[in-house]
């Protein structure tokens, strides 16, 4: 697909989190978010569908969690490109509703639709697109979208898959550490050894960067995919939990509603810490009060295992990257979570180094995709990122060994070449099993994908020669092609992935996606046309006591009953073709009315009367 | 006609060049790492000057910088990051830089049969294997011959890498096949004394 870059700077940068989202572009001063209708710059990253199959997203959406709890999906990021297997834990944690049928792609169920992980995030991404186009007053067909540095081949695909699905082209894929590494334009002050250190609502990314010239040469990234703010909240929620089922003697746990309050509750009472030493969880539920203190020092003690299991994942970044901590010259902090004083000390104390703080860590990770999207458009000319693979790639050999192709820490573009040959006479085609990880068994590492080299020409045993070439591209996304060595022809290659969508599941998504999107559109006319129709009828029965109204004939005054009787029956119906329809008739029937109404108007002004 | 030498989208000579020196498209790379990165086969390299190098070539080459492209170049560029990117790591690390020049002077490298002991250190590994049995059955009284082992393997690698520096001088001045067989041998030496260094710092670190 040949690119349109005729419309410059309407490449956005997204930033698609746990918690919140963002979109961003670059002007001529720099990067810039773009705000929401609303005038929010965050996107609350929830989905809420409503009985008549109308989506909701953002702010209004997070309300809806309190009221239709059963409706409404949160925090869909932690199931991208996971199986059920991978999601036993947070399943009891979060009040995700998984439908039937869900292995190897999980299927969310919402009202009387099931949803993937990546049509979810696909509507966050549709409402970022409408924010900016309604911003620029122009359409923005392309994006940089982030992920978090962790993220395997599976969890970026799903990435890029919501992006299609929402109707974006996404020109890349962005780890999120070095987006904010971007944003910072730590760059211009020198050249050094910079780590970020990204705590967001749901995962947790370290990465170490040599900065030299423009180059921000990533040395290595580790983290954790499944560690975020969302666990204190937990933790908190947990605690909160038990207090009231032994204070009120009810088990609020399986009460969605109430479950959500306290949570909005503990949250609250998190960020409040950030600023004062002590603070309340509070809750009114029911007629039912529950109100605890809670001081710093507490807090502190509370979240100090969670923090901790940040810091064994930046040490080993530290050793991976080649590097002496006091060679690190800056620390940069990224996200919603390090606000939080303990996780501020801690990663000064691990690093001893002041980390910055200057930027907002919400808006950080965005304001840098748009620059990465500057760099793509050829806007920003002097900066360029050399990104890593965070996680080995390797092929299943004899015996489930996993055999290495790729290191972790390689720099992208990465790419490693096998031979293959058959193992029995006449033998058409061969399985290639890819894994990610850094184990040595297979069942250990993560299954990527199989790859099937078919039609192979029947010869004995060990003849055949099939050139594999493995190249993870610079979104950190694996594409495998196969050359036979005797023909030098490519060789077709046969992808199952273990986890997420095949691409003719993604087009459908596509073709519903967009299917959905003109009945949401027609959803939003229905709603338009009966508030129009209101005003009309609020202001004929107005009219009915005016004295206009009784210069009418009979026939005339019939007419406008039938309008008017004809417009109430159509009202409730969701089609605004009919509305819009009857709202004329009604116009049409009323035009008399409004003369006379008119000219008795003037006439009383002529006369000086009010009227 | 286009030859091997001519540019695929304008059809004149490039003389070899990465970019077409009349219409600028990227051409498609060398594989051999040494001419991509435009440096002498030499085993001996400046690390900064191959930084340097590499800093460079990656701002031409970069996929971020092909976007605009027409999509044929857009592969070729893909194709050359990777290849670039995969010299570097390979040439910046001295031992794998000459894994690879050996490879590409056609000495068979992949196999070394790193489980034949060198026959200068036959007594020294049969002693230390007795010691790490012992160990593994629970005997914390071999700790000091095993940290004493630990120190000799590590001043034997030393060695090495000492005779390898000395060895890549001699290749760099003048390009002997004789001198890669000796490097083969040092490089092998090498790798068993990294995996028995190995094994012995599995016995030593604490248990978890």
């Amino acid at each position: 697909m040949e690119i349109d870059f005729s419309l410059p700077g309407h490449i956005v940068g997204i930033d698609l989190g746990t918690t919140n989202s963002l979109v961003a572009f670059m002007d001529l001063t720099g990067p810039r978010i773009v705000p929401g209708a609303d005038g929010d710059k965050l996107v609350p990253s929830v989905v809420s569908v409503e009985p008549n199959g109308e989506v909701v997203v953002g702010n209004p959406a997070r309300e809806l969690l309190l009221t239709q709890p059963e409706r409404t999906v949160y925090s869909v990021k932690r199931l991208m490109g996971r199986g059920l297997a991978d999601v036993q834990e947070e399943l009891k944690l979060f009040p995700f509703r998984i439908a039937p049928g869900s292995e190897s792609v999980i299927h969310l169920q919402l009202n009387d639709h099931t949803y993937t992980p990546p049509e979810i995030s696909a509507l966050v991404l549709r409402q970022l697109k409408q924010n900016a186009e309604a911003y620029f007053g122009a359409p923005v067909p392309q994006a940089v979208i982030t992920v978090p540095a962790y993220f395997n081949d599976a969890q970026r695909q799903a990435t890029k898959d919501a992006g299609r699905i929402a109707g974006l082209e996404v020109l890349r894929l962005v780890n999120e550490p070095t987006a904010a590494s971007l944003a910072y334009g730590l760059d211009k002050r020198k050249n050094g050894i910079v780590a970020v250190y990204d705590l967001g609502g749901g995962t947790f990314d370290i990465s170490i960067l040599k900065l030299q010239d423009g180059i921000f040469e990533v040395l290595a990234t580790n983290g954790d995919t499944h560690l975020g703010g969302d666990d204190i909240d937990n933790l908190l929620l947990r605690i909160a939990l038990e207090d009231i089922a032994s204070e009120w003697k009810q088990d609020l746990s399986g009460d969605n509603e109430g479950v959500q309050r306290l949570r909005r509750a503990v949250i609250h009472a998190k960020e409040q810490l950030s600023f004062v030493p002590v603070t309340k969880i509070e809750l009114e539920y029911r007629g039912k009060k529950y109100q605890r203190e809670i001081n710093r020092e507490l807090f502190d003690k509370l979240i100090t295992p969670i923090v901790d299991r940040t810091l064994g994942p930046c040490r080993n970044c530290i050793q991976d990257a080649g590097v002496r901590i006091d060679q690190i010259d800056e620390v940069v902090m990224v996200g919603g979570s390090t606000r939080i004083p303990l996780v501020l000390s801690a990663v000064e104390n691990l690093f001893r180094v002041k980390p910055h703080t200057e930027l907002n860590p919400d808006e950080v990770v965005a304001l840098g995709a748009a620059v990465q999207a500057g760099i793509l458009s050829g806007q920003v000319e002097d900066k360029l990122l050399l990104d890593v693979t965070p996680l080995s790639l390797g092929i299943e050999t004899m015996g489930g060994v996993v055999s290495k192709l790729i290191h972790r820490n390689s720099t992208i573009p990465a790419s490693a070449t096998e031979t293959f040959t058959t193992g029995v006479e006449g033998q058409r085609n061969v399985l290639i099993h890819v894994v990610q990880g850094e184990r040595e068994l297979v069942k250990d590492c993560r299954s990527l994908a199989r790859f099937d080299l078919k039609d192979i020409d029947p010869m004995p045993a060990g003849m055949a020669r099939i050139e594999v070439r493995f190249l993870i591209d610079a979104n950190g996304i694996l594409n495998v092609t196969a050359r036979d060595q005797r023909t030098g022809k490519e060789h077709s290659v046969d992808v199952k992935p273990s986890y997420g969508l095949t691409d003719e599941q993604v087009e459908k998504m596509i073709q519903e996606s967009i299917e959905k999107a003109e009945l949401d559109f027609a959803a939003r006319q229905v709603r338009e046309f009966r508030v129009e129709a209101d005003t009309i009828l609020t202001a004929v029965e107005k009219a009915r006591r005016h004295d206009a109204y009784f210069e009418l004939t009979d026939a005339e005054r019939a007419a406008i009953d039938k309008a008017v009787n004809e417009l109430l029956l159509v009202y409730h119906a969701d089609d605004h073709h009919l509305i819009a329809q009857k709202i004329e008739q009604l116009n049409q029937a009323t035009t008399k009315l409004a003369e006379n109404m008119m000219n008795t108007a003037v006439r009383g002004a002529l006369k000086g009367t009010k009227i | 006609m286009s030859g091997a030498n001519n540019c695929w989208q304008c059809q004149q000579s490039t003389g070899g060049q990465l970019f077409c020196p009349a219409c600028q498209s990227l051409q498609p790379p060398p594989t051999d790492y040494y001419p991509l990165l435009g440096l002498e086969r030499k085993l001996n390299l400046d690390p900064s000057q191959l930084q340097k190098r590499f800093y460079e070539l990656s701002r031409l080459l970069h996929p971020d910088r092909f976007m605009r492209k027409p999509e044929r170049e857009r592969q070729y560029s893909l194709d050359a990051s990777s290849i670039l990117n995969d010299a570097y790591r390979t040439l910046k690390d001295p031992v794998k830089r000459a894994q690879y020049l050996l490879g590409q002077e056609g000495f068979d490298i992949g196999e070394q049969r790193s489980k034949d002991v060198p026959p200068e250190l036959l007594e020294e590994v049969f002693e230390l294997n007795m010691a790490l049995e012992e160990m593994r059955g629970g005997d914390d009284s071999v700790r000091p011959q095993l940290e004493q082992a630990e120190k000799n393997f590590s001043n034997m690698l030393a060695d090495v890498d000492r005779q390898l520096e000395s060895l890549f001088g001699q290749y760099d001045a003048s390009a002997a096949r004789d001198t890669l067989a000796q490097i083969r041998g040092v490089l092998n030496r090498r790798k068993y004394i990294l995996n028995l260094l190995g094994e012995v710092a599995k016995e030593l670190a604490p248990s978890v």
